[in-house]
């Protein structure tokens, strides 16, 4: 079995136990990606010399007998629009096609000074806006399950460097399902954290009360294991949470007897595919067969909570885009006056769906419309945080679909920006909630695409979705399926 | 009711400042009349008496001790203007000339 195919876990292990040098690792994941990455573009800046230097200084470091972090060694991607201090960070954005931040965001701290490589920056929908990576300005990432599928969005390149093993594990951000969406359609597990679990310092900026960064692995644990790393008080965040985090990789037994799981009923959503319902009831049972007590929840407010969210983001993003003006940072266009360089600037700068965001926004804020717009929304917010609320008094999980279909095709969303909105009409609610929400693989559609579930539990309750997710895990055989990558020599063996 | 945003988008991204070719424009109000008509469907809901959700943390605000840290240097913090000159961002003339006034 090669190194790339190995868990961030079983790596770990090796590495502690010296059977493999950080470098061995991270030379087998750079030539995967060598492999793989010209096929499905998954990163937008690779970082090779980077990776090896990091491998090789962790090696030294424990060839000295050092105290080192258990990730160390073990590489890892980052979603490009987390600041890497001297890494271009583009946010997949003309825009910011040069920029080179002089700070680390306080995650890629954590993971530096935990000695873990970082092999590069995966591609996004511009700032993190889409639901399929398609909105990136330099080029798609293709799904590696059928190179003609999206990957979702929009943490695609993240989704698709870990489902091919170009990467152990990987960050992305969530702000409307961009973590749990695309880890539904490429098959692995991704984890939006509670708002203000992990720092948001250094996460270029989207909708500042949504954003989130959270994790895509392989396995539940491998998520447990980078989540001890980034969770965590940071004063650099003033929205951080000061609860003390919790040793999420022990003890990640399920405790079925005592478990309350919602099955939420999807009600008036269009566009469900039955299969997608069928895999989520499957699952439903699965726990029920367990010893968990299953019942139905609705969350009535699950299409409203689309209407809302499409305006709460739009007019945060409308205000945190403000700051590209071509001055500080950032492409710049010409013009006689101030604001006939700002506005070409951004007009040149920006990709459609940034500008259509950045429109919404703006009028959902403007003088006459905020009260009926930007304000409504907000009370919205609070009646489906109500929803939640009520339903946890009787559930401890809820488990619906990650997504409501398989992978689409590329370009058939792209013309019709709200059929793209309703991809993430599953992910919706639990962010604006501020709840933590995983998605983790749940089967297979016919035509052999993955489905995910999501998982969502009461705020700070990352432990009990990853326990959960390890739950399904242990309930499949094999426990992880790659992609068989046909387009590629032999296609490599798909089995952790 | 369909909300037209054809007579909207000039003074909308005038606000926004972002120039957009006519072409562009069309397309916009057409997607954004659509947009924001489903976004309008939550005024189906009785939020009579609801408080807004600008956050969900409840947490109070943070404030920190006044202390100096270090901070960037003028290079680093200047490092990705695209236009600078003697440790100053350059930007086209703000204040209108004597020229522009008569």
């Amino acid at each position: 079995m090669r190194l790339y195919e190995q868990t961030a876990a079983d790596l770990s292990r090796m590495l502690q136990s010296r059977e493999v040098s950080s470098v061995e690792v991270v030379r087998s994941f750079l030539e995967r990606i060598n492999e793989v990455d010209p096929h499905l573009k998954a990163f937008i800046t690779q970082t090779p010399v980077m990776a090896l230097d990091s491998g090789g200084e962790i090696d030294a470091r424990r060839m000295r007998g050092e105290t080192i972090h258990p990730l160390a060694g073990v590489p890892v991607a980052v979603k490009d629009n987390i600041s890497t201090m001297d890494l271009r960070t583009t946010c997949a954005s003309r825009i910011l096609e040069n920029y080179i931040p002089p700070f680390d965001a306080t995650v890629i701290s954590a993971i530096k000074k935990a000695g873990m490589p970082i092999l590069g920056k995966t591609n996004l929908d511009e700032f993190a806006m889409g639901s399929s990576t398609e909105n990136s300005a330099f080029y798609p990432t293709r799904n590696p399950w059928d190179p003609e599928r999206v990957p979702g969005g929009s943490s695609g390149g993240s989704a698709v460097a870990v489902a091919t093993g170009m990467a152990p594990l990987a960050l992305g951000s969530d702000t409307g399902g961009s973590i749990r969406q695309p880890a539904s359609l490429c098959g692995v597990t991704g984890l939006r954290p509670t708002y203000g679990r992990v720092s948001r310092y250094g996460l270029v900026a989207f909708a500042s009360s949504l954003d989130q960064i959270g994790t895509v692995s392989t396995t539940a644990l491998d998520g447990a294991l980078l989540m001890s790393l980034v969770a965590g008080y940071d004063p650099l965040d003033s929205t951080s949470l000061p609860d003390q985090i919790p040793d999420y990789s022990t003890g990640l037994e399920l405790d079925l007897k005592n478990l309350r799981v919602g099955l939420i009923r999807y009600g008036r959503v269009e566009g469900f595919d039955p299969q997608v319902t069928e895999t989520v009831t499957q699952a439903a049972s699965l726990l029920e067969e367990h010893g968990a007590e299953v019942g139905e929840v609705s969350l009535p407010l699950t299409d409203y909570g689309l209407s809302a969210y499409y305006l709460i983001a739009p007019s945060e993003a409308s205000s945190n885009l403000g700051r590209y003006d071509g001055v500080r940072y950032g492409f710049c266009s010409d013009g006689d006056s101030v604001e006939a360089m700002f506005s070409r600037t951004r007009g040149e700068g920006f990709g459609p769906e940034v500008k259509r965001r950045i429109m919404i926004g703006t009028y959902a804020l403007s003088a006459g419309y905020y009260d009926a717009y930007y304000l409504k929304a907000m009370k919205v917010r609070t009646l489906i945080r109500r929803d939640y609320e009520q339903a946890f008094k009787k559930f401890d999980l809820l488990l619906g679909a990650a997504s409501p279909t398989p992978a689409f095709k590329l370009g058939e969303k792209t013309e019709d920006p709200l059929q793209m909105y309703l991809s993430d009409v599953c992910n919706i609610t639990d962010s604006l909630a501020g709840v933590p929400s995983l998605a983790v693989p749940g089967g297979f559609s016919s035509s052999g695409l993955p489905i995910g579930l999501q998982l969502t539990a009461r705020p700070l309750q990352e432990k009990l979705l990853l326990k959960a997710a390890r739950f399904f895990e242990e309930q499949r055989q094999p426990a992880f399926l790659r992609p068989r990558l046909e387009y590629l020599e032999g296609g490599g063996s798909n089995e952790i | 009711m369909p909300v037209d945003f054809g007579k909207e988008v000039d003074y909308v991204a005038r606000l926004a400042r972002l120039s957009l070719e006519p072409g562009e424009k069309e397309r916009m109000a057409g997607q954004l009349s659509e947009i924001l008509e489903t976004a309008r469907r939550i005024q189906e809901l009785d939020t009579t008496d609801v408080e807004p959700t600008s956050h969900v943390t409840e947490l109070p605000a943070v404030l920190r001790e006044d202390r100096i840290k270090l901070s960037l240097p003028l290079n680093r913090a200047l490092q990705n203007s695209p236009r600078r000159e003697k440790g100053f961002v350059k930007v086209p003339r703000i204040t209108a000339s004597e020229q522009a006034e008569e």
